[in-house]
């Protein structure tokens, strides 16, 4: 089977649900040929073989594009709009949690509102403090909306595909870091259903819970504390809300130790939820308080040895599950 | 002002003169109701813009798009959203247009064409873009009107949606009711141009200012607005001058409106003179009471149905989040 890189599996996801169906279309800031095909180059090509008006370039207008997406829905189209950086839906928020998020509910299910709302992030590239952030747990506070953030392409190629083909909106989330990441290509069609977690690795000492990015770091630790004799359990939860809980409290109930990651800042994250979840639900399984890790509470700095050090750190993963499993 | 004053057939006065006075005998109702106790909800009167909503409904096509706000009881029940439901939804029953779970301010009915109301100032602009967006798509001849106030026309969406608009010639029509106040700020110490129709240049778009008292002149800008919209030319920025005759909300004080202000609007209060039009093209008093008469009966008898209906179950809180029962 061929290798693709994480960009070219969102490419050809789109590209086949486009060729499937004539509602799909894009829009979004640079995403058409004349601009290059998007600033990370996830619709190139696209244009040529589906014009302008199905790969519409865009003003900067985050609130025109995304109020233009949920319009289009409501006509029974399915647009998939691009917020170029993951901090600029700052700009869009009133269009995306106001109305794309609530629609269906207000309407007594009369309007759903399927959008995929494509953007990047990711600490790391030096972007500096308005370019960086992981947002997903704003998102995750508010009923009606997916939240999905890939960690490899094959996942990538699925998830992209279920949520265009999902009737309510998504907030799909790549990480910048992850569009050079190389794996089998899955092949067309694939699909991976959303709210269905993985077990990325299989283990019985503790059980990590993470998704996106960090995925990479906790397999890179799994391996290095198997050398320990420590066996670590990762799950990608892959669809970060409405997520998998029967897989994360099984994993848990299985080894009574879990470790919430995420690159996101730790205070009021995602972690928090299912480590709350986690304890009123597996209080009899737990062998110890639920640990969590996250990005560092500020801004994501610029200079690349304070944002390395900004990052949850492998040493601190390696630290939090040793103290877990009573092991120094 | 624009000196668009063109003839309008018979049987166009009949239907908005027959559509203006459903948004009156419905927005009376409902203060009736309200003042009586009998029900306690919040409601936006429309009480002096009933014309413009009238006119600009009947210029549109029974499958045509509309996105209002949440006083937008005048596009609703305009454009022909049934009145059980209408009423149903705005008493929070489970007969309503959304099942209760829209509210006075949230009223969607897609039959009808009324696809969003939002409660959020200056927010359907962009979404009526998309409605627009997927008809050029797929060709389907639908035009989109968006319905929104002058307060509307100082928030970010506005700018953002009106240049998005022009630039792909989307088939949509603005339609700013300039009614004089932005909840309870005062056009003057919100705006400094004189009017929001001039903002339309900036985009390369037509604007026009039109009475919006004056059914000889709000109905024909609409019109064209919409033929234009329909034959692909892009869209148009219709201002419709006109006045909020009640507060903000209902029951909302509104001492700040100066006397000469009143005096203003009660001497332009579009309803006598639209029935002076009406005497003017030889329907009589007889019919146009009568007229009036079948509205109220119709009226009393969805507020009877709607009060006497279930309320939604309370199960209800879980559905429709998501497309499956969370």
């Amino acid at each position: 089977m061929a290798q693709i890189t994480m960009t070219q599996a969102l490419n050809l996801a789109i590209d086949e649900a486009m060729a499937d169906d004539p509602g799909v279309f894009c829009l979004g800031e640079d995403v058409s040929a004349k601009q290059g095909g998007g600033v990370f180059k996830v619709t190139q090509g696209l244009t040529e073989k589906y014009g302008e008006h199905r790969i519409r370039a865009t003003p900067i207008s985050e609130t025109a594009i995304i109020g233009a997406a949920v319009g289009a829905a409501l006509a029974g189209q399915r647009p998939i709009a691009e917020i170029m950086l993951m901090n600029f839906v700052g700009v869009c928020m009133d269009q995306i949690v106001n109305h794309a998020a609530k629609l269906r509910f207000m309407s007594g299910g009369q309007t759903p509102c399927p959008i995929v709302i494509r953007t990047t992030t990711g600490v790391g590239v030096g972007f500096g403090g308005q370019h960086s952030d992981m947002l997903e747990a704003w998102f995750a506070h508010v009923a009606g909306i997916h939240v999905v953030t890939p960690s490899n392409p094959a996942d990538a190629r699925g998830l992209m595909r279920a949520s265009i083909d999902a009737n309510d909106p998504v907030i799909f989330i790549e990480n910048i870091l992850c569009y050079g990441l190389k794996a089998e290509d899955p092949g067309p069609g694939y699909r991976v259903p959303l709210g269905k977690a993985a077990i990325a690795r299989e283990g019985s000492d503790i059980s990590i819970i993470t998704y996106g990015r960090t995925v990479m770091d906790a397999l890179a630790v799994a391996d290095d504390l198997a050398k320990e004799g420590i066996s670590v359990e990762v799950i990608d939860l892959r669809t970060i809300a409405p997520y998998d809980e029967a897989t994360v409290l099984a994993s848990v109930r299985k080894t009574g130790r879990a470790l919430t990651l995420h690159e996101a800042v730790r205070p009021f994250g995602t972690g928090a939820e299912i480590a709350a979840n986690i304890q009123e639900k597996c209080w009899d399984s737990l062998k110890g308080p639920v640990r969590r890790i996250g990005g560092t509470f500020s801004a994501v700095p610029f200079a690349s040895h304070l944002e390395q050090a900004w990052i949850p750190q492998k040493s601190d993963i390696v630290a939090q599950i040793k103290a877990s499993v009573g092991k120094h | 002002m624009s000196q668009i004053a063109k003839e309008i057939g018979r049987d166009t006065l009949l239907d908005i003169y027959t559509r203006t006075m459903k948004v009156n005998r419905t927005d009376e109702k409902f203060r009736e109701l309200l003042m009586g106790g009998k029900v306690a909800v919040m409601y936006y009167c429309v009480r002096g813009q009933e014309l413009v909503s009238a006119a600009a409904m009947a210029a549109l096509e029974k499958d045509d798009y509309v996105v209002c706000t949440y006083r937008g009881q005048g596009e609703q029940t305009a454009k022909g959203i049934p009145m059980e439901k209408w009423w149903g939804e705005c008493l929070g029953k489970a007969t309503g247009t959304c099942k209760g779970k829209g509210g006075t301010m949230h009223i969607t009915d897609p039959e009808t064409g009324i696809m969003v109301t939002t409660g959020v100032v200056g927010s359907g602009l962009p979404i009526a873009n998309g409605l627009a967006m997927a008809s050029q798509n797929n060709g389907d001849g639908r035009v989109t009107l968006v319905s929104f106030g002058d307060g509307a026309a100082n928030i970010g969406g506005f700018h953002e949606a009106m240049n998005m608009a022009q630039l792909y010639k989307l088939p949509v029509v603005f339609l700013c009711q300039n009614n004089r106040y932005g909840e309870h700020t005062a056009y003057a110490d919100h705006t400094d141009s004189p009017n929001i129709a001039t903002r339309a240049a900036g985009y390369g778009m037509p604007g026009v200012t039109v009475d919006g008292n004056d059914v000889h002149q709000i109905y024909p800008a609409v019109k064209e607005a919409v033929d234009r919209a329909r034959r692909g030319e892009g869209p148009t920025l219709v201002e419709a001058m006109c006045y909020r005759m009640m507060g903000h909300f209902f029951g909302s004080d509104f001492s700040y409106m100066p006397p000469e202000h009143i005096a203003e609007m009660k001497a332009e209060d579009p309803l006598p003179k639209l029935r002076k039009v009406m005497l003017e093209h030889q329907f009589t008093e007889e019919e146009l009471d009568a007229i009036v008469a079948d509205i109220d009966g119709q009226i009393n008898a969805a507020v009877e149905h709607a009060l006497a209906a279930p309320l939604p179950d309370v199960g209800e809180i879980y559905k429709d989040v998501l497309e499956e029962t969370v």
